[in-house]
């Protein structure tokens, strides 16, 4: 376990440095000049003049050397300082931590809210296999899948609005601070991400239910006269959760990508919000880093699924 | 039957050529289409989805009633009508038009971003799967770098970057599209790599290149075609999400996606016409492409299927 474990860590070191060199490569190599970018969409935003671009320039370090331009962002980053806006001077370090915490909470609940639905219909779909149930289950779930997050996101808006007065939020409140005002502002995305999700983690866990309901060891239990409820509990249930949790993992970075239009639908105050914003801003700072941290994040739950797999399945850590 | 111009039918109505072998390529996909049609009625529903939306996008200027960019400041936003059946937008542009018109950007992004995307990934994961050694090795690399990012945050990425618009759009996507095919077709390369026949060109001497073209090549053909198909609807929903978010295809052009971006601006009471007919042609657009896809899978392998569904 510790080889596989050493391994996996050692092959995150050079995809994570690739991840900062493209970001590094994309945003300065290919229009040549990042600025040139504020500085040409003059329709109403900012125009700079030559010296005001000039200085501007130089306060981001873009008059020096690749080599050392990285090495400089390199060194930022991992000292935790992440610059500030362009536009509005805020540190993004202090925007990332007053945000972060809504985005993930946001999509921590679309998880257990795929969880909650997902998997009861996914087994209930698999053991009453062709009933009318199953039918409905999968005509549903072939629907959600389609169904983009944000347009559910815009679905559920319109529907609030003619039901109870809904606005979008105005400022940050977090879950220790207010708990009821952070939930009417984070649980309709979570709905809006979870509902899309739900519907492939019923098809992950109706199919992996057929797989295990026709195993011998089903035949076997059902045969030494084991209740049925505990041959379900006991043995298709806990067999049938395996794929079902990688099938999550590996979903999470359709999350967290549909999260981003999630919370634009919504009007969140999250990270996708503010990524998005940076880059209609062309706010370069922000983006650059945004789009660190959300490759980081990746990174690492990429890391954590695979490492999860190995632990629940011995059978790949003794590869 | 086109090479040999007086072709004689046989009894059961297939065309042979003169050497009465094989088939007319015509033919055989005729009868290919048809035995698709027969193992799964839903995937040729789904195919029938898209025809009408290839029939709204090459007709669309017979099809739609109103000119979709042109604006009617006397009906903003106006409910839908006999006169508009799906009502109008905020500066009154006919939203049926637009939808038909949408049509248009859906089918030329998604099928020009999968093909142009898995086309690239195809070829690396060929000379990624046959050549190994180092170049197997820093290729996997750049792999696990692009696959290191959330599709769409990648795809935004490149837009800041590219500027927004039709080509870079597709760019952006088919650059998604890259590492997943680019890791399914060098797994199925490595078993091809093993056969004997693959074995055998070697040994009469046939060069890398010759071998990967004729011989790998072909065999690995099915299963980018099954990725493709998948990749469509994942396809259709980064376009739209692109444009619902700004970045993709520029107003005032008629895509699906940014027709719902533009519903945002409505101060969070949007007209409900304006919210529910562009998202139904999109979900429509993704659940054809998804389900064409899963039938056309299950086709071309049915071993693939899994056992017991």
């Amino acid at each position: 376990m510790s080889k596989y474990l050493l391994n996996r860590l050692l092959i995150a070191i050079p995809t994570i440095f690739g991840v900062t060199v493209l970001i590094f490569l994309a945003m300065r190599v290919i229009p040549g000049d990042p600025l040139q970018l504020i500085v040409s969409e003059s329709d109403g935003i900012y125009v700079l003049s030559e010296e005001e671009l000039q200085a501007v320039r130089a306060s981001l370090g873009l008059d020096q050397p690749y080599y050392i331009q990285y090495y400089d962002w390199m060194r930022q980053v991992i000292s935790g300082d992440m610059g500030s806006s362009f536009w509005n001077k805020e540190p993004i370090s202090g925007m990332i931590l007053r945000r972060g915490p809504i985005s993930a909470q946001i999509a921590i609940m679309a998880v257990l809210l795929s969880w909650l639905i997902g998997v009861p219909i996914g087994m209930l779909s698999a053991m009453w296999r062709n009933s009318l149930m199953d039918h409905l289950s999968r005509v549903g779930i072939t629907v959600f899948i389609a169904v983009p997050s944000y347009w559910l996101g815009l679905l559920i808006i319109l529907f609030s609005v003619l039901v109870f007065t809904w606005r979008p939020p105005i400022t940050i409140i977090q879950l220790w601070e207010d708990p009821l005002g952070n939930l009417s502002m984070t649980v309709l995305p979570a709905m809006a991400l979870g509902l899309g999700l739900s519907a492939a983690t019923a098809r992950m866990a109706r199919s992996a239910a057929l797989e295990v309901l026709f195993e011998d060891y089903i035949r076997t239990a059902r045969a030494k006269g084991l209740k049925e409820t505990l041959v379900v509990w006991r043995h298709v249930f806990k067999n049938a959760m395996l794929p079902v949790v990688t099938t999550t993992g590996l979903a999470l970075g359709g999350l967290l990508g549909g999260a981003v239009s999630v919370e634009t639908a919504f009007a969140v105050p999250g990270l996708g919000k503010l990524l998005v914003q940076g880059m209609t801003e062309r706010d370069w700072m922000m983006i650059q880093n945004l789009v660190l941290l959300y490759g980081l994040i990746y990174v690492i739950i990429n890391l954590l699924v695979d490492l999860s797999y190995a632990f629940l399945d011995p059978r790949i850590r003794y590869e | 039957m086109a090479t040999t111009g007086a072709a004689p039918a046989d009894s059961e109505g297939i065309v042979l050529d003169i050497e009465g072998q094989q088939p007319h390529v015509l033919l055989r996909f005729g009868s290919a289409a048809g035995r698709f049609v027969q193992s799964s009625p839903i995937g040729a529903a789904a195919v029938g989805i898209w025809l009408i939306m290839f029939i709204m996008a090459v007709f669309a200027p017979l099809l739609s009633p109103y000119d979709p960019l042109e604006a009617d400041y006397a009906a903003i936003r106006a409910a839908p009508t006999a006169e508009h059946i799906l009502g109008t937008d905020q500066l009154g542009r006919d939203l049926l038009s637009r939808i038909i018109y949408g049509a248009r950007i859906t089918l030329i992004v998604s099928i020009t971003a999968v093909f142009v995307g898995d086309l690239i990934g195809f070829v690396w994961g060929i000379a990624s799967g046959y050549l190994g050694q180092r170049f197997d090795l820093i290729s996997q690399r750049v792999v696990d770098v692009l696959m290191s990012f959330p599709g769409l945050i990648l795809a935004l990425l490149l837009l800041v970057v590219l500027g927004a618009g039709l080509v870079t759009v597709i760019v952006a996507i088919s650059v998604t599209r890259i590492p997943s095919a680019t890791r399914i077709t060098r797994a199925v390369v490595l078993s091809i790599k093993e056969t004997s026949y693959v074995e055998a060109a070697k040994m009469i001497g046939a060069s890398n290149v010759r071998i990967m073209v004729r011989h790998v090549a072909p065999q690995a053909v099915a299963p980018i075609l099954v990725v493709a198909t998948l990749h469509l609807g994942g396809a259709i929903f980064a376009e739209s999400a692109l444009s619902f978010l700004g970045m993709g295809i520029p107003p005032p052009a008629p895509s699906w996606g940014n027709m719902l971006g533009g519903v945002l601006a409505a101060a969070f009471r949007p007209p409900w016409w304006l919210v529910i007919f562009p998202g139904v042609a999109i979900t429509i657009a993704i659940m054809a492409a998804n389900l064409f896809g899963d039938a056309f899978r299950d086709f071309l392998d049915p071993k693939l299927r899994r056992r017991i569904d």
